[in-house]
């Protein structure tokens, strides 16, 4: 396991749309109190990094996909995307 | 012979000590489960109760869902045995598909601490069934993620089903919609809690075990404690229990 190359992901997990983000409608509502127009749909997530060991790099994906459908997203209530970091 | 129940302890549980003494009030003997322990010592019915498990990290109930105690109660459930999650022990059930649906941020964002009313749905389930009158029944609330949430497609579906067991009621006992006075949360059609589609799994929000005697200022709570512990005496001596169904292909 050790001697497996590392790869560094990046997972970003958002409300889905359509789904009520009370987190974003009062970051959304304190902006005015910044002088701040013209910004909307804000929309708060989380970011979770991480690094994983595999064989090559579609063995390490395999794994950030399962964790973060399983674990890192609810997919009754938020989607998520994948990054590949350097 | 007097009904076992366990109750399930994670490190952040915190509810576990009202739950015991309303176990006892109803007449069981409660039976504590630790959390990385698969051995469910021979209970016949399940109490996941309040707290933060492993703090409410990443969400709610998401990291005790792969606990080994939530492997043994998710086998006990699929048996038919009846399993009844408060709170963060809805959190839990929800997270582990148990029960349908999801448990959103307030939609206030503030953590709410106070009591409702909740109307049950029916009276003829594994818990409510000792519930006297469809009346709205007090008892507090304490979380800050306890926003019922399913698409709207589920919500019908669930509704057919008879799978929501309690909505929150308003001052005049109708149902409290989103933004309703009696609505603590934002929860969707009211609901304050559901089951599964076996009905053997159910989780709510609200908290019955802390309104189990009058000296706690109310005792609407123990009718539904009170049916948890008659269907752990039921599942104990037949294998089933009344009002359920078997499973049809899968989880609810």
């Amino acid at each position: 396991m050790s001697d497996q190359p590392a790869y560094r992901f990046a997972v970003n997990v958002t409300p889905k749309p359509g789904i009520l983000d009370p987190q974003g409608r009062a970051v959304e509502k304190s902006l005015p109190h910044l002088g701040i127009s013209g910004v909307s749909a804000v929309r708060v997530g989380r970011r979770v990094e991480l690094t994983v060991q595999a064989a090559d790099a579609t063995a390490a994906r395999a794994v950030v996909d399962r964790l973060a459908s399983e674990l890192l997203s609810n997919p009754l209530m938020e989607l998520f995307d994948v990054e590949v970091l350097a | 012979m007097t009904a076992r129940v366990g109750i399930v302890l994670f490190p952040g549980s915190n509810r576990d000590i009202d739950a015991a003494n309303a176990l006892v009030v109803a007449g069981a003997e409660p039976v504590r489960l630790w959390h990385e322990s698969v051995d469910l010592e021979g209970v016949s019915g399940i109490l996941i109760p309040g707290g933060f498990a492993y703090g409410d990290y990443l969400r709610a109930g998401v990291i005790a869902r792969f606990s080994p105690v939530m492997r043994a109660v998710a086998e006990f459930a699929g048996r038919g045995g009846p399993v009844l999650g408060i709170c963060n022990g809805f959190q839990v059930l929800a997270e582990a598909r148990l029960v349908p649906g999801a448990l959103l941020r307030n939609r206030g964002l503030r953590f709410v601490s106070r009591q409702v009313a909740i109307l049950p749905d029916r009276l003829d389930s594994p818990f409510t069934r000792e519930v006297a009158e469809r009346r709205p029944l007090r008892m507090p609330v304490a979380h800050g993620e306890g926003c019922y949430y399913a698409d709207e497609a589920t919500l019908d579906a669930l509704e057919a089903d008879g799978s929501v067991l309690w909505r929150y009621a308003n001052p005049d006992g109708s149902v409290a919609g989103p933004d309703d006075p009696g609505n603590p949360n934002g929860s969707l059609r009211g609901i304050a809690g559901v089951c599964n589609a076996a009905g053997n799994v159910a989780g709510l929000m609200p908290h019955p075990e802390t309104a189990v005697e009058a000296v706690l200022g109310s005792d609407d709570g123990l009718g539904i404690i009170r049916s948890l512990v008659v269907s752990a005496a039921e599942y104990a001596a037949t294998g089933r229990v009344a009002g359920t169904r078997q499973p049809a292909g899968g989880a609810a």
